[in-house]
């Protein structure tokens, strides 16, 4: 990968460290992500990928560095850059009691938009046969894909998915890549924790082993 | 506007989908007022006395159970971490969903505590102080559990931890609350209590969603 120029308009990490209890996992960690860039994070379990998407999604705090988007560190104004990310974790936040197409109107609104694309993002992953069913009748992977369509129906600049291919099928996971690349050619942003090779055209790879913190560095002298 | 609404709407509607919710707090709520005229003794005199506290301690118990609704479906399935991301300060988001929890709780314990009051012979206007101040003084009882259960997410026994911290928090409510009926016949105005009670609820209505705020950030990380 050649070297990005750094324009207004990028999500840029600098000099991040993130900390879980007593123990440093990554530290330095920095990247550009351009407009239609997209970030794929690799490691072993246990390595940050999950922690690094929560940092960029402001639910963990950084233990050092920053994060700056539209050339001002996100911490100036937390809630502009979260209205322009969308994050999908490990959990769909999918309530039984509600039908599919309940949930992602609720999520939807939740963003504050006005009018959002409930139909376009069920089409987008096949879920239009089944937007009135409860979604205690969902499989694992029909879970997955509603809360991946959250990111159609409440559109973002900035998308964050921790393993989101967990549960797909290969039409799935066909979907995804389409959805993910047709973001990207609209100038969005993915950064993407998977094992999997997805296919996505240019990735910028980031090997969080790059940056896992040398042994008891973070740790506290002293103590026990 | 519109985020606040639909997290209201939200939780309103799956306490009325998941049938239990409002029924067991309600349930829990009658048969524990009924099992003190078994205990006590029937002597309508006795029972005059003591009604209006009984109603309230089982209305403070009866809210207790109900506050892991709260925040623990949201928290296990991840729904807190799109809370945070909404479009809505988390502060906000607490009041909505106590607002929600209030209405599923606190409006039905009131609207019932009438019948249970002439279970307990209560008189006609001890009955109409009684239900008022329940009206005035639930949104308090789900302001505050709300900050017990925000601190609880992530314990073992949530539930028991939480009633815990949270009793001590409602005991200003119980004692304007009984004090309200008692006053009342005891020929007092009940009038200072009830507003009393009204204070506590909207000094909570600020403050507590604060201190929620801060837990749910907490249990994010």
């Amino acid at each position: 990968m050649t070297e990005l120029a750094v324009g207004d308009s990028d999500l840029i990490a600098e000099g991040l460290a993130c900390r879980r209890g007593e123990r440093l996992v990554f530290a330095g960690l920095g990247f550009v992500l351009p407009p239609g860039g997209a970030l794929v994070l690799t490691g072993a379990n246990g390595s940050g990928k999950s922690s690094l998407l929560r940092l960029l999604a402001t639910l963990l705090a950084p233990a050092a560095g920053q994060l700056v988007w539209h050339g001002a560190p996100v911490v100036y104004d937390p809630g502009r850059y979260r209205a322009s990310l969308d994050y999908v974790g490990h959990f769909d936040a999918i309530k039984p009691a509600l039908a599919v197409r309940e949930t992602l109107a609720f999520w939807a609104g939740l963003r504050g938009i006005a009018a959002p694309r409930l139909d376009a993002a069920l089409a987008a992953f096949g879920l239009d046969t089944i937007a009135d069913w409860p979604c205690r009748w969902l499989s694992a992977g029909q879970r997955r894909r509603l809360a991946l369509a959250r990111l159609i129906a409440a559109p973002a600049a900035i998308w964050l998915l921790d393993e989101p291919t967990a549960a797909l099928d290969a039409d799935g996971e066909q979907r995804l890549l389409t959805v993910i690349e047709a973001h990207r050619a609209a100038g969005g942003r993915v950064a993407i924790a998977t094992h999997q090779a997805l296919g996505l055209s240019g990735p910028h790879r980031l090997a969080l082993e790059d940056f896992a913190a040398p042994p008891h560095a973070g740790e506290m002298s002293g103590g026990f | 506007m519109r985020p606040y609404l639909g997290l209201f709407r939200h939780d309103v509607l799956l306490a009325f989908r998941q049938g239990g919710e409002i029924g067991l707090a309600l349930g829990f709520f009658v048969l524990a007022v009924m099992l003190f005229p078994l205990g006590v003794g029937p002597e309508a005199e006795t029972l005059r006395q003591i009604g209006a506290g009984i109603i309230w301690v089982a209305a403070l118990l009866a809210a207790v159970l109900s506050l892991d609704r709260l925040f623990a479906a949201d928290y296990a399935d991840g729904g807190l971490d799109l809370l945070a991301l909404s479009a809505m300060p988390l502060e906000g988001a607490v009041v909505a969903k106590c607002a929600a929890h209030w209405v599923t709780t606190g409006l039905p314990l009131a609207i019932i505590s009438p019948f249970l009051a002439l279970l307990l012979d209560l008189d006609a206007r001890s009955m109409a102080v009684l239900a008022l101040g329940l009206l005035l003084g639930t949104p308090a009882l789900s302001l505050l559990g709300a900050i017990a259960a925000a601190l609880t997410l992530g314990a073992r026994r949530p539930g028991v931890l939480s009633s815990l911290i949270v009793l001590p928090l409602y005991l200003p409510v119980l004692i304007f609350g009984a004090g309200a009926v008692e006053a009342g016949i005891a020929g007092g105005g009940a009038r200072p209590h009830l507003l009393l009670l009204g204070a506590l609820s909207l000094a909570a209505l600020p403050l507590a969603p604060l201190a929620t705020a801060a837990a749910l950030r907490q249990a994010l990380d």
